[in-house]
């Protein structure tokens, strides 16, 4: 691992970009941001493995807004895709039939109905091969391509298409976000990390620091999404920086297994500051405050921050 | 573990008692044709008849007599994602499934066709579940039909390793870039030792050259494949695209096995006749129940019936002018499908009759047969009985029913299983 980094301040974000403007995702769509950064601190030669997802449309023949290498595979298996690459460019440059300067990074890009759900099992199978991938997930917390269904990443209290809000079902999604990051963690994986937009050095330097690992990398980044979560699409990086700041989407990452998380708050701001800024939480606030759903959220986050800072050694205030 | 190469000078046996070959069961012949054809990568996932051929790679990748990268997967359809991404990268490959994991990948079956990755897949017939079963037939398989794989089926264990190589061949032919499953019987084929002549290496590498992909994944010029359609016009046109290279397939096959049968001096045509030339009723079939097929015909010869058999050994693409051209002027046909379509019947029936419907002197009748599911045994007599039935529709000109064929003593121990089941026998 490096104790340096080329990235100072964020003024050190390659200026170079492999994905051009004018693709076809939402205006303020976090998880193309997340891409788009990603790209400037791997460079050019990258093989992205996709599954189904709003990304993969982005990719319309006969255009491709990448400078890269790209393979839509299918729902559940970009891992498997990203191991048969690997393994290609791996054998082909051993038996000198491909230079190794045509070697490519291979990445998994995928939403998080394919990381959390219908793809988990593949994952494994990687994880386990210790496959040398990266698997960058945008989380925008539902299926978004379909319409904004409920994913196990579906965070309590959200109302999804899926999840809707009824007067039988006054919380909306009452199921807890699946902890993909300890799921990796567990099976060994070298590097784990969250990225969220709105804190771009954190994002920068992460790459950079897993780049070096050999073995699967995962990067779940979160990635507001104006259509599905309900906002204002130049309300993104507030949203974002808000998750973070309210505790909601801890930074952290794991080397080795170890955990460290990247930014410790001084004093975690209020969950219904992040809330209220989606319409998917609209009913928690209106017509009338549901005070126990709130209360629910506020102590899940508060328990997680102090439990962190107790194997860590910090102390973070948080909300009465 | 056999010998791979055979000592030069070597041919097929051909019928005089001496052995010539190597004893090899179906799931080594193939694995062979696969070292032999120097695949690059090899993704495996092990299930029941087909594991012997994982196995045996992974002993010869480990002991370094196979140069290939052999991965296991968690799953086929990660291994044939992964089969048809290493195509796109470049490498050769070959994989092997049955059953229900042909079933399991098949999402990625069409994703791969669609790719034109042109792997090999050999698939050892097994039946599908449910009720859960080890012995084949052929819904595994046809199951695929429709995928854009090409298909080759065998009846033999040497044909098991010859079409391996004359599988590649087809499928990276640039007039092709579709990729190709050989099909054999689980059991009857995959662990059933016969003499196989294993073609010498130089012969093979003139045969086969490397393979050399034409916009393989790379960093100096990147691409990007499996990318999505928007509309149907352009689906519409790589569809077409795929259909056209598929029928193109039936003569770049000729051309391989041509060339094929002068290095190596065994023959193969996309169907294959047997006492054909002066035949009145003639029964299609496949894979290696065609031996016991084989055996009526010669049955009913001696009785004076000019019988004959049609065996397909290509499936995909279908044969139409190959089946029209040799069906042609025969009083009755019959097909054997070891398959059902519940609701529909054989399978392979309704290709057969296409076939036929706008050629002039086609058979007066095609008669349906069922039979040998899940791997149901056939006696000479059933087989025999099929003659018979096509010799009564050709005197009679009824219109033929079709056969399921199901022995009274099977019905018999089969009604005694459920009576055991529901506890009626107490």
């Amino acid at each position: 691992m490096t104790t340096t980094t080329r990235f100072r301040t964020l003024k050190d974000m390659p200026a170079q970009d492999y994905l051009t403007p004018g693709n076809t995702m939402c205006a303020g769509c976090g998880g193309i941001l997340a891409v788009r950064v990603f790209h400037k601190v791997l460079g050019p030669n990258v093989a992205w493995i996709n599954a189904a997802g709003c990304m993969t449309i982005t990719m319309s023949y006969p255009l491709s807004p990448l400078r890269s290498n790209w393979l839509y595979t299918a729902f559940a298996s970009a891992p498997a895709g990203a191991q048969g690459v690997r393994d290609a460019l791996d054998v082909l440059i051993r038996k000198g039939k491909l230079s190794p300067s045509e070697d490519l990074k291979v990445v998994v890009v995928s939403g998080d109905g394919a990381a959390y759900d219908i793809g988990l099992q593949s994952t494994s199978g990687a994880i386990d091969r210790h496959l040398d991938f990266y698997y960058l997930c945008y989380d925008n917390e539902a299926y978004g391509n379909t319409g904004f269904q409920m994913s196990t990443s579906t965070p309590y209290g959200a109302a999804t298409k899926t999840t809707p809000v009824t007067a039988a079902y006054p919380i909306g999604n009452t199921g807890r976000k699946k902890d993909l990051f300890e799921v990796w963690r567990s099976m060994k994986a070298p590097y784990v990390a969250t990225l969220a937009n709105s804190h771009g050095l954190d994002f920068l330097r992460k790459v950079e620091k897993g780049a070096e690992t050999k073995g699967p990398k995962l990067y779940i980044a979160f990635a507001a999404c104006p259509t599905g979560m309900g906002f204002d699409p130049k309300e993104g990086i507030e949203v974002e920086k808000l998750a973070v700041q309210t505790g909601v989407w801890p930074l952290k990452e794991s080397v080795d297994g170890v955990v460290h998380h990247t930014l410790i708050p001084r004093s975690l701001t209020p969950v219904r500051e992040y809330l209220k800024t989606q319409e998917r939480f609209e009913h928690l606030f209106v017509p009338t405050e549901k005070r126990e759903a709130l209360d629910t959220i506020q102590a899940s986050v508060s328990r997680y921050w102090k439990e962190a800072g107790a194997r860590e050694g910090f102390d973070v205030k948080v909300p009465e | 573990m056999p010998d791979r190469v055979p000592p030069e000078g070597d041919q097929p046996d051909q019928g005089g008692g001496t052995v010539i070959g190597k004893l090899l069961t179906g799931n080594v012949a193939a694995a062979s044709g696969a070292r032999l054809a120097r695949v690059d990568y090899v993704p495996a996932y092990p299930i029941t008849p087909q594991t012997e051929i994982i196995e045996t790679i992974a002993d010869w990748v480990r002991e370094g007599s196979m140069d290939s990268k052999f991965v296991q997967l968690e799953s086929e359809h990660s291994m044939m994602t992964a089969a048809g991404a290493a195509s796109l990268a470049g490498a050769r490959v070959f994989t092997a499934t049955s059953s229900q994991g042909l079933l399991y990948a098949m999402e990625m079956l069409y994703n791969v066709s669609g790719w034109r990755a042109p792997i090999v897949l050999v698939n050892v017939s097994r039946a599908l579940a449910a009720p859960i079963v080890l012995e084949p037939d052929h819904n595994d398989v046809l199951a695929a039909r429709d995928s854009g794989f090409l298909q080759f089926h065998s009846e033999t264990c040497q044909e098991v390793a010859d079409l391996v190589l004359l599988a590649y061949r087809v499928a990276e032919d640039s007039r092709v870039m579709l990729p190709a499953i050989v099909n054999l019987d689980g059991f009857y084929l995959s662990f059933t030792r016969e003499q196989v002549v294993l073609p010498e290496q130089e012969g093979v590498d003139s045969f086969l050259p490397p393979y050399n992909p034409v916009h393989p994944l790379k960093a100096s010029k990147p691409v990007a494949k499996g990318s999505a359609v928007m509309e149907g016009y352009i689906y519409s046109y790589f569809r077409y695209n795929m259909h056209a290279a598929a029928l193109r397939a039936r003569k770049v096959f000729s051309e391989a096995a041509k060339d094929y049968e002068k290095l190596f001096g065994r023959a193969y045509g996309p169907v294959e006749g047997y006492m054909l030339d002066d035949a009145e009723y003639v029964l299609v079939m496949s894979n290696s129940f065609t031996s016991i097929g084989r055996q009526a015909v010669k049955k009913m010869r001696e009785r004076g019936v000019a019988a004959g058999l049609l065996k397909l050994r290509m499936v995909r693409p279908f044969p139409s002018e190959d089946v029209a051209a040799l069906l042609r002027g025969r009083k009755v046909a019959a097909v054997f499908d070891q398959n059902l379509a519940p609701g529909a019947g054989g399978i392979f029936y309704p290709e057969v009759a296409a076939s036929l419907y706008h050629v002039k002197g086609r058979p007066s009748a095609i008669l349906p047969v069922v039979g040998g599911l899940g791997g149901k045994q056939l006696t000479p007599k059933e087989m025999t009985s099929i003659f018979e039935r096509m010799q009564a529709i050709g005197r009679d000109g009824q219109t033929p029913a079709p056969m399921y064929l199901m022995r009274d003593d099977e019905l018999a121990k089969a009604k005694r299983a459920v009576s055991i089941a529901t506890g009626e026998s107490r």
